[in-house]
């Protein structure tokens, strides 16, 4: 997870669907709701727009900005957590996504990365991401979701 | 082969099981480094990694010349949703139960 002095994870997933379902999928926040439990994502989705997310009840959890976009291909988020002190101070992350068509599936590829040793930013979005696209895959193949609730409550 | 049938196939192997567990412990590895301390020739280590590329267990991204491995654990994840978290659901209700039966006695 730590290499050199930089903190990074790379998580994969090939989905059953359309580049153009996914892209809607990661970017309308009603369809967010449904897999990424509950937290909203509000960003106007060009260069430069902000990007907030948000618990249920309207607190920001994280916030940042679009930092390079290219429907339905690849975007890049500019990632900081303002809800926790700790992580905050860790300064701003980069969220990297990427859609790739193979074969009738998309891959997605997610690397989230931080120019810090043993961030506990990345350890903390590390235990969400695999919940979360396991939760989309399953939304996009079957209609449902696998987890309602975050296991380890609402971090992500 | 079905995406759930190399998944199983990638992890009943000690061998390719270990790398995991290497990857675990230390994320983004290049070939060589992965093949330091284990046991293994590097054509058998690069071989394990195909397999466990093929069922999606490790992403590999280029920088520069390098070759770096991740450990993917979204499948993982998914063999936990399907296969492992409904066989729990009865046990912890059991415990739920006894708990609840435990505290009730208690208020008598």
């Amino acid at each position: 997870m730590t290499t050199a002095n930089r903190s990074h994870f790379v998580y994969v997933t090939f989905i059953r669907t359309t580049p153009a379902k996914l892209w809607k999928a990661l970017t309308e926040p009603e369809f967010i709701r449904q897999y990424w439990f509950n937290m909203t994502i509000d960003s106007g989705w060009t260069k430069g727009s902000p990007w907030t997310m948000r618990y249920e009840d309207g607190r920001v959890s994280d916030a940042g900005e679009i930092l390079e976009i290219d429907p339905p291909r690849r975007m890049v988020i500019r990632w900081q957590n303002v809800w926790k002190p700790e992580l905050k101070a860790e300064g701003p992350s980069r969220c990297t996504i990427e859609l790739e068509p193979v074969g009738h599936a998309v891959k997605l590829t997610i690397t989230h990365d931080i120019e810090r040793p043993d961030s506990k930013l990345i350890t903390a979005v590390s235990g969400g991401w695999p919940l979360i696209l396991s939760n989309l895959k399953s939304l996009l193949e079957t209609g449902e979701v696998t987890v309602v609730a975050h296991p380890g409550g609402n971090k992500h | 082969m079905s995406d759930a049938d190399l998944l199983f196939k990638a992890l009943a192997d000690a061998g390719r099981r270990k790398l995991l567990d290497r990857l675990h412990a230390h994320d983004g590895q290049t070939l060589g480094e992965l093949c330091e301390h284990l046991d293994m020739t590097r054509q058998g280590v690069t071989q394990h990694l195909a397999v466990l590329e093929a069922a999606n267990l490790i992403a590999v991204q280029r920088r520069g010349r390098e070759k770096l491995h991740f450990l993917n654990p979204v499948p993982l994840q998914e063999i936990y949703d399907r296969w492992i978290r409904k066989f729990e659901r009865p046990r912890l209700k059991a415990l739920r139960d006894l708990k609840r039966r435990l505290e009730a006695e208690d208020d008598d």
